[in-house]
């Protein structure tokens, strides 16, 4: 973990991805499936936004969701860490198993559902403190009690944001630039060391160098965490993703309701897809 | 004629030298002179206040007004010290009933419940509340406190004046609090706050130059406000005695510039010009902390 992904070169990275993409298996072993997000009907107000989507997201593995603008991505990666519960009119039905718990159950405090299972936003959302204090925001809440500066310093170095503000730690998270902005988010996501991260289109401010850094950033995480992550990138999802989730906008009932159309190992899912809407989405993205 | 000719042509490159004559240029000319004539004018009120408090009331400001009793009709010398303590004894009452309150309220109507029906009544009230004529909530807390308790008192006053400062401390609160970005606040309960923590610990420290500078602007506005006091605290010659009638600046003033003697004249221009730099430097203050704002 000590050597920084800014080290590793894009291409010997992009390789160890296709390795690991290769071994990915198609029907995962429900041993391995750290979150199992079975969303029946999520609705906003009267409108329903996605039905009938089962995305299991298997533990040490990158799942990407991909699919048109407004198919209801965030939606559900939103709803995998109860952050929708914010949304007057939010309602799910259906249930999302963390380690066989329905984290949708009555007796689940949706605080701590959020504790374990981290978020990174599509825009860069730093609090307005100081870069050390950002990363340790976190476990102070967790009231940790241990060597403070040894965990930052991991936070930050995991994040490969470590050299560029190691002395400037006091300075404000918001004089940073975007990218590193959101490598800090990052940082201050995994310094609770969540069980799982999710990221709703974390690149989509960025750079490419600092998308590269990132997505070294997230091979190198799944190592330890599980991550799902939204991207509008097809050839990001095919660098980072394990399994790939592609969703559709269904507008054949009137409304305009998202659903997974189809699931699987990224290679195989790219490669040949077994439906002819993911066929046409790829298509229409490659040609 | 093939200049001509070729001012015709549409594809002729576009003439960029300024043409002053226009009409197009003259309007904006005109426009930006007036507006730039009004914003002299808008200066005059204040700065002919002030110089002229400066004159009058200039050469009377000696140690003594600051610590020294209003002198009886005829004498000469005396100050307005206890003035000064009662205004400022009345406005931290008034603060401290008004800051929590405002903020507290500011709290519930921009995070917890914006779009429900307590909020929308509550925040049309207070709208209303900060136009109210100073005199009614004189007159009201005539009614409910001085009333009640059969005496003119600093409390009434302060009353009287937290009255008249809660809905400017509510309204430019809550417009604080909703500045804070939304990025920020989803970042606070996506990292596992509680709404409390997300308040405490995100929320409000962003929020705090924009409140301060509304609890300065209302703490002005209550330090000058001399109607609401004629009906709650009245005037004293003596010392603070909180349940007693209670000296003030703006009431001093008022009090004093419609006597016929020169030293309790003087004494007002003085009083005026301590009022005017007390709010002035409030202002500077809230300035100041308003653009120490990192969001
Ligand atoms: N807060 C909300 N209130 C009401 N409707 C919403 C809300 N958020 C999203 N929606 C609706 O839900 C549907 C799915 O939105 P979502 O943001 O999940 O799409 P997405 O796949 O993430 O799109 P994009 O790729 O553009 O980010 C859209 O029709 C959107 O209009
Ligand atoms: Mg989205």
């Amino acid at each position: 973990m000590e050597a920084t992904a800014t080290e590793t070169t894009a291409e010997t990275s992009i390789e160890a991805v296709a390795q690991a993409t290769a071994t990915g298996t198609a029907d995962l072993d429900p041993e391995a499936i750290t979150l199992d997000c079975q969303a029946e009907k999520i609705f906003y107000g009267d409108f329903l936004a996605v039905r009938d989507s089962h995305v299991p997201i298997a533990r040490n593995q990158i799942t990407g969701f991909i699919g048109p603008s407004g198919c209801g991505k965030s939606t559900v990666l939103k709803s995998i860490n109860r952050m929708n519960d914010l949304i007057p009119g939010f309602r799910f039905m259906g249930k999302v198993y963390f380690h066989g718990m329905d984290i949708y159950d009555k007796k689940v405090d949706p605080v701590a559902v959020r504790r374990n299972i981290g978020m990174v936003f599509q825009q860069p959302n730093p609090f307005s403190m100081s870069i050390y204090e950002n990363v340790a925001f976190g476990l102070r809440l967790n009231r940790f009690k241990g060597n403070m500066d040894e965990k930052v310093e991991k936070a930050l170095r995991g994040a490969a944001l470590w050299d560029e503000v190691k002395d400037k730690l006091k300075n404000n998270g918001l004089s940073l630039s975007g990218g590193q902005q959101q490598r800090l988010c990052i940082a201050r996501a995994i310094a609770t060391e969540p069980r799982v991260l999710l990221m709703d289109e974390p690149c989509s401010a960025l750079d490419p160098i600092a998308t590269r850094q990132i997505e070294e950033l997230m091979v190198q995480l799944k190592e330890r965490f599980t991550v799902a992550i939204v991207t509008h990138n097809m050839q990001q999802a095919m660098r980072v993703a394990d399994q790939t989730a592609f969703f559709a906008v269904d507008i054949s009932r009137g409304g305009r309701t998202g659903y997974l159309v189809e699931m699987g190992a990224t290679k195989e899912l790219f490669a040949n897809p077994q439906e002819q809407l993911t066929k046409d989405y790829l298509h229409g993205e490659f040609s | 004629m093939s200049e001509q000719a070729s001012q015709k042509n549409e594809f002729h490159l576009p003439n960029l030298e300024r043409q002053p004559f226009e009409p197009r240029a003259l309007q904006s000319i005109i426009l930006s002179t007036l507006t730039f004539c009004m914003a002299i004018i808008a200066c005059i009120p204040l700065f002919s206040v002030l110089i002229m408090l400066l004159y009058r009331g200039g050469k009377r400001i000696t140690f003594e007004v600051f610590y020294a009793l209003p002198s009886t009709a005829f004498d000469v010398g005396g100050g307005f010290g206890n003035a000064i303590v009662g205004t400022l004894f009345m406005v931290g009452i008034a603060s401290l009933i008004s800051v929590p309150f405002g903020i507290l309220a500011a709290i519930y109507l921009a995070e917890l419940a914006p779009e429900s029906k307590i909020a929308t009544v509550a925040s049309f009230c207070a709208k209303v509340l900060s136009g109210l004529p100073s005199i009614l909530a004189g007159v009201f807390a005539y009614a409910a406190v001085v009333l009640l308790m059969g005496s003119y008192s600093a409390w009434a006053g302060g009353i009287a004046l937290a009255i008249l400062m809660v809905p400017t401390v509510m309204l430019t609160a809550e417009e604080a609090i909703k500045m804070v970005p939304q990025p920020m606040k989803e970042a606070a309960a996506g990292m596992g706050c509680t709404p409390a923590q997300a308040m405490l610990k995100i929320i409000l420290p962003v929020a705090v130059p924009g409140i301060i500078t509304g609890v300065v602007l209302a703490v002005a506005r209550a330090a000058g406000e001399t109607a609401p006091l004629l009906f709650t605290a009245l005037f004293s010659d003596y010392w603070l005695r909180p349940n007693e009638p209670t000296a003030s600046l703006a009431v001093l003033i008022y009090n004093y510039s419609g006597m016929p003697f020169p030293n309790q004249i003087e004494l007002a221009w003085a009083a005026s010009l301590v009022l005017v730099l007390l709010v002035f430097i409030l202002n500077l203050i809230s300035r100041a902390i308003g653009r120490r704002k990192t969001v």
